[in-house]
């Protein structure tokens, strides 16, 4: 089984050379601590910034210079900021590669929940439904399962939906999967699971 | 004529009044018309509506007018991290409209461009798409049909922003990520108001780098900001 921050280097293994990329809050902001050697990446963070650096040293925080999640960061060479209609074009216009995200709930048909458990929790959207519209691929990266052991991998989504038909792969801490045709195909284990394991704790509908 | 005003209550005088709707920068604590946000508290202006990314915390930005109760409406993307707010909400006392950010961005935009509908695939089979009229364009590859809603241009009363600096005819500049809102929702109200950290002799800012021209800015004030951190994270260094 896969920890946090295996997913999160599992996932770094989806970027390529060239890509601006989108990372979620949580798992996928870990993402950007395992890009891989050679591959040069540069990250967007949708409240107006590309190339976002990491967090300051202490001392030198900076209270206009926040990533998406609201978490005071640095800039870099490269960096270039612009205002929030001109960030949701970019995600808009496609002109971002791949948005990594996390969600509560996957369908087999690509259908993404992340932003509502209603009677619950009521924070909002910000700005997931606009990157899983908008964005070349979206690879979501959670746990298999909820606390309850419940598969997060479904037929359908029972929660409010982010976007329909939307995800693209499916990193858990089970292994890799993609929405195809029909379902959800495995595209790797993770260490120490067996594709038993994996399919016993999958609602969704598995292809071959 | 002169644009700049001695206080945030001088520079709102004449513009407030109960029912009105309002357009806010600033995402999260970073960029908020602090200053602006405090006159409208003492003004005890009521029933309002704001369009704003967020909602502030408790006590400081917009949440401050939450415990006043002078907002009837809010249209915003993420109302996390107000605890005030959720009550409110979830006991009926305040409206609240979700849109998606760069849906909300645009609407703002859009307003501000004299545009008062545009179709976005933002929230297409969601709850978002309720009631929103349909279209489908051939935009998917070799010119498949994919589907859109229609979402409207967001017009309102007055714009509320904070910028570094501004010249003496309202041409502004941002730093960093404290741009984000301001430029859409400054340009989306009949009359805007700025607020800055200082106001610089026009010609001393490079025509080049200006973010925001001054046909969109009506009134400035300088003031000192609080700017507040809403999380402080570093690093070893």
């Amino acid at each position: 089984m896969w920890d946090r921050n295996q997913m999160a280097a599992r996932a770094a293994q989806e970027l390529q050379d060239g890509w601006y990329v989108n990372l979620g809050i949580g798992i996928p902001t870990l993402v950007s601590n395992y890009i891989p050697e050679g591959i040069e990446v540069t990250l967007q963070s949708e409240n107006g910034m590309l190339g976002m650096g990491p967090f300051p040293i202490d001392g030198e925080e900076d209270a206009d210079l926040i990533n998406a999640g609201k978490q005071t960061i640095t800039e870099l060479p490269q960096t270039a900021y612009f205002d929030s209609a001109q960030s949701f074009a970019m995600i808009r216009g496609g002109k971002i590669a791949m948005a990594i995200l996390g969600a509560m709930e996957v369908a087999e048909n690509g259908d993404l929940a992340n932003w509502m458990i209603p009677g619950k929790l009521v924070k909002g959207m910000g700005g997931a439904m606009d990157l899983v519209a908008g964005v070349g691929r979206v690879v979501v990266v959670m746990d298999h399962t909820n606390k309850h052991g419940v598969s997060k991998l479904l037929k359908e989504c029972t929660l409010p939906l982010t976007g329909k038909g939307v995800v693209d792969r499916i990193i858990t801490n089970l292994g890799v999967l993609d929405v195809v045709e029909g379902g959800l195909k495995i595209v790797e284990l993770a260490d120490g699971v067996t594709e038993s394991d994996l399919r016993a704790a999958t609602e969704a509908t598995l292809v071959d | 004529m002169k644009k700049t005003y001695g206080s945030a209550a001088e520079a709102l005088d004449g513009l407030l009044h109960d029912g009105m709707f309002i357009a806010a920068g600033g995402f999260g604590l970073c960029g908020i018309p602090e200053l602006l946000l405090d006159a409208i508290k003492d003004a005890g202006t009521k029933d309002l509506t704001f369009a704003s990314n967020n909602a502030g915390v408790d006590d400081f930005g917009i949440g401050i007018l939450l415990q006043t109760r002078q907002v009837k409406k809010m249209i915003s993307s993420y109302v996390g991290e107000n605890a005030e707010f959720m009550r409110q909400y979830l006991s009926g006392e305040l409206e609240l409209e979700f849109n998606p950010q760069g849906t909300l961005a645009e609407r703002m935009r859009a307003g501000g461009a004299g545009i008062p509908g545009f179709f976005t695939k933002t929230g297409v089979g969601t709850v978002i798409a309720e009631g929103k009229m349909e279209k489908q364009f051939p935009t998917g590859p070799d010119g498949a049909m994919e589907d859109y809603i229609m979402e409207e241009g967001i017009f309102a009363d007055l714009a509320i922003v904070k910028a570094w600096k501004a010249d003496e005819t309202g041409n502004l500049v941002f730093r960093k990520t404290a741009r984000n809102f301001n430029v859409p929702a400054a340009t989306c109200g009949k009359i805007c108001v700025a607020e800055v950290e200082e106001i610089v002799p026009t010609g001393s800012l490079d025509p080049d780098a200006i973010h925001l021209p001054g046909i969109y800015v009506h009134r400035i004030i300088q003031g000192d900001h609080e700017k507040r951190i809403e999380q402080r994270t570093v690093r070893e260094a």
